[in-house]
């Protein structure tokens, strides 16, 4: 099952490395959002520090999920996604190979994110480095099980584009609260500590969604 | 009373499907369907636009599931719950399957990895050169004539050796001299072993590895006759008993 998803998740990866297409529009639309966002604080009253874990969380989040949308997209595409159901491999390892794939995406466009929000509010990242290493594959992990399940299901409807972000977006109220917490909290000079109760939450999460999307994904794929 | 569905030869099953109904909220498209097909056999169905041909060779692959019967694989259920047993069906739908951020050879080989097969680069390679496209090989699909598409399409549904083809419109944008080399190889398949449904709305051109004819309206079978005489005298028994 492991190769299998490993296969597919190469596969995803490569045809984005070629194509380009959802970091892509994932990095225009984080500069989108942060430019507003920049221009919609007022700078004598809030301090670039008080926004930026904000703005990041927002903008990774909107950037993950179109990133995540267009990573299903290419299964719809000359009906690729029967292909995979074809195939003579279980329908869990299509899941890891397409939640593999997802979290490979996420994570690089969080990665994208996070300079962006220096150049836009010029907050150092440099001190926390070691704590947002932590964070970022923490609030990646669960959100991108939560994807790919949801991508799964909107590959198939009219609308996706529209379906998946309204979707999604309830699953990420905690990855992106505690994401802000967190960086706020270390951008403060909190240390890892201090923030190991938030750390625990996003760990529960994780696990619960990882699981549960493995066990969902098999139906949601069934005709 | 709906006719039988094609009946078995002397040859053990490679499909068997019994009472097959699928319906699609108040649409019945398959009405109980039964059809036994052994190896070396090649089933043509015909039947006009809406008849449930399409729907019937998903069931018969898996992709949807039937309201009610079973579908056979080799005497084994197919299903979500038996991976293997999908490795002996090879499907040629309307579809390509292939994706175009890859190219071709990128895209058989991936198949063939999910296949298991044991070089899955060489196989890519070897089904590329049998329908002609090895000159193509680093090409998108999205670079494809329609008929290049279709032989790409027919590489990756039998490169993999399947027992069981279900082709759907297989020689749609194929010129003349390649649906002569495509017939040739499936030709070759179904002597190996391998057993074929194939839809048509043009039963000629695969008239000559057909071993049986069907007729399919209303989601069952219409007319079910071993292959005997021309395509022409069929398409008129076909014309009475399907009226438009």
């Amino acid at each position: 099952m492991l190769s299998a998803a490993l296969t597919l998740a190469a596969k995803d990866l490569r045809a984005e490395l070629r194509s380009r297409s959802a970091l892509m529009s994932a990095l225009l639309l984080a500069c989108l959002v942060l430019f507003v966002l920049y221009f919609a604080r007022d700078p004598t009253a809030v301090a670039p520090a008080l926004v930026a874990p904000g703005a990041l969380w927002v903008t990774a989040a909107f950037a993950a999920t179109t990133a995540l949308n267009r990573a299903f997209q290419h299964e719809k595409e000359h009906g690729a996604i029967d292909g995979l159901l074809l195939a003579p491999i279980a329908r869990e390892a299509i899941f890891l190979g397409k939640y593999l794939a997802n979290v490979a995406f996420t994570l690089a466009i969080e990665l994208l994110a996070v300079p962006l929000v220096v150049l836009f509010f010029n907050v150092d990242f440099g001190p926390v480095l070691g704590g947002m290493a932590l964070l970022l594959p923490l609030t990646t992990l669960g959100f991108a099980a939560v994807g790919t399940v949801f991508g799964a299901i909107t590959a198939r409807a009219k609308h996706a584009e529209l379906l998946l972000p309204t979707l999604v977006m309830p699953f990420l109220v905690i990855p992106v609260v505690v994401g802000v917490q967190v960086t706020g909290r270390l951008l403060g000079g909190q240390t890892l500590a201090e923030v190991a109760g938030w750390l625990r939450l996003l760990c529960v999460y994780d696990v619960i969604f990882i699981v549960l999307c493995l066990l969902v994904f098999p139906v949601v794929v069934r005709d | 009373m709906a006719p039988p569905g094609p009946v078995l030869g002397a040859v053990a099953p490679v499909i068997e499907a019994r009472g097959l109904v699928r319906r699609y909220g108040r649409t019945l498209a398959l009405a109980g369907v039964d059809l036994l097909l052994g190896a070396h056999e090649v089933l043509v169905v015909v039947g006009p636009n809406g008849a449930g041909k399409s729907t019937l060779l998903r069931v018969l692959a898996g992709l949807a599931r039937p309201s009610a019967g079973t579908v056979l694989v080799l005497g084994r259920p197919i299903g979500d719950d038996d991976p293997e047993v999908r490795r002996a069906i090879g499907l040629v739908s309307h579809r390509s399957l292939l994706y175009d951020d890859l190219t071709l050879h990128e895209n058989l080989a991936f198949a063939g990895r999910l296949y298991g097969l044991p070089a899955p680069a060489e196989a890519a390679t070897a089904a590329l050169a049998e329908v002609g496209l090895e000159a193509k090989a680093g090409e998108s699909p999205r670079n494809l004539s329609r008929g290049m598409l279709q032989r790409a399409t027919i590489a990756r549904a039998l490169q993999h050796q399947p027992a069981l083809l279900l082709l759907d419109e297989p020689f749609t944008g194929l010129d003349a001299e390649w649906q002569e080399r495509i017939r040739q190889l499936l030709a070759a398949r179904i002597a190996a072993g391998a057993a074929a449904v194939a839809v048509t709305h043009q039963p000629a051109e695969l008239w000559q590895i057909a071993t049986r004819v069907a007729a399919f309206s209303g989601g069952r079978w219409a007319l079910d006759e071993a292959r005997v005489g021309e395509p022409d005298a069929f398409l008129a028994r076909f014309r009475e008993a399907v009226p438009a």
